[in-house]
């Protein structure tokens, strides 16, 4: 029995992003679900209430930082999930830039739709 | 001194009968991780083919909101998030080495809180949806 289970040591870049995004994600994603579920009704959001939300700076840079967290956070935990289960070798290379290509087409696809949802573009 | 765990091969799902309670926590936290990535590009691929103008918006929301099983997904969504979030913050725990001896009970914490959000919000899911 150890005295001290804690894995809070030097395991690489990854390891690390995976716990900070996770701890900012906690917050956002509580926070994305309590206003366009509970404060905002789902079925009573319009374009003009969305636009009002997304023309706000903070609340522009929060979802951006939001989507780029969570594709992170997302993609890097599908990797690892995948090389726990045995990936290695080729497939794992491959698997690995599958998952950079499509963690990057989100964003950069994100942003264009909150770019779309402030009206301006 | 930190010291790994050997936690045995949770991959071979066909000791789940031996499984404790961290190792059922490890399978959940995997399930609703792929449930919530799933969802994510899912979300931003919706978003993109209403947002081509304000109208097409408003109608695409309002056109799935007014499905009983887009309310009821939403429901299941908001428990997979709830104990996404919930297992996460015990995770963050575990990993500084905090309340350790309790994080089984932790678990079953989650679980609970978990099952208290999701019934708690069904009333404001369906409302309107009848």
């Amino acid at each position: 029995m150890a005295e001290h289970y804690s894995s809070f040591e030097p395991k690489g870049t990854r390891w690390l992003l995976q716990r900070i995004t996770a701890a900012f994600l906690v917050v956002v994603l509580a926070y994305h679900f309590l206003l366009l579920h509970f404060v905002n009704h789902a079925a009573d959001i319009t374009f003009a209430g969305t636009q009002v939300r997304m023309s706000q700076v903070g609340y522009f840079a929060t979802m951006v930082l939001f989507l780029v967290t969570a594709a992170f956070h997302g993609v890097n935990g599908v990797y690892n999930a995948l090389v726990n289960q045995g990936l290695d070798g080729t497939q794992q290379t491959v698997v690995k830039w599958s998952l950079v290509a499509a963690g990057t087409l989100l964003v950069v696809q994100g942003i264009r739709v909150a770019s779309a949802m402030t009206g301006l573009f | 001194m930190s010291q790994s765990y050997d936690r045995g091969l949770i991959e071979d799902f066909g000791r789940w009968q031996e499984f404790s309670a961290g190792m059922w926590a490890w399978i959940f936290h995997k399930f609703t991780g792929w449930v919530l990535i799933g969802y994510l590009f899912t979300h931003v691929a919706v978003l993109s083919t209403a947002t081509v103008d304000g109208a097409t918006y408003t109608q695409t929301l309002q056109g799935l909101e007014s499905l009983l099983l887009v309310r009821f997904l939403e429901v299941g969504l908001l428990a997979v998030a709830a104990f996404h979030i919930l297992n996460g913050v015990r995770l963050l725990f575990v990993d500084l080495g905090v309340g350790l001896e309790a994080q089984d009970k932790a678990f079953y914490a989650a679980l609970i809180a978990t099952a208290a959000i999701t019934v708690a919000s069904i009333p404001t899911f369906l409302l309107g949806a009848f």
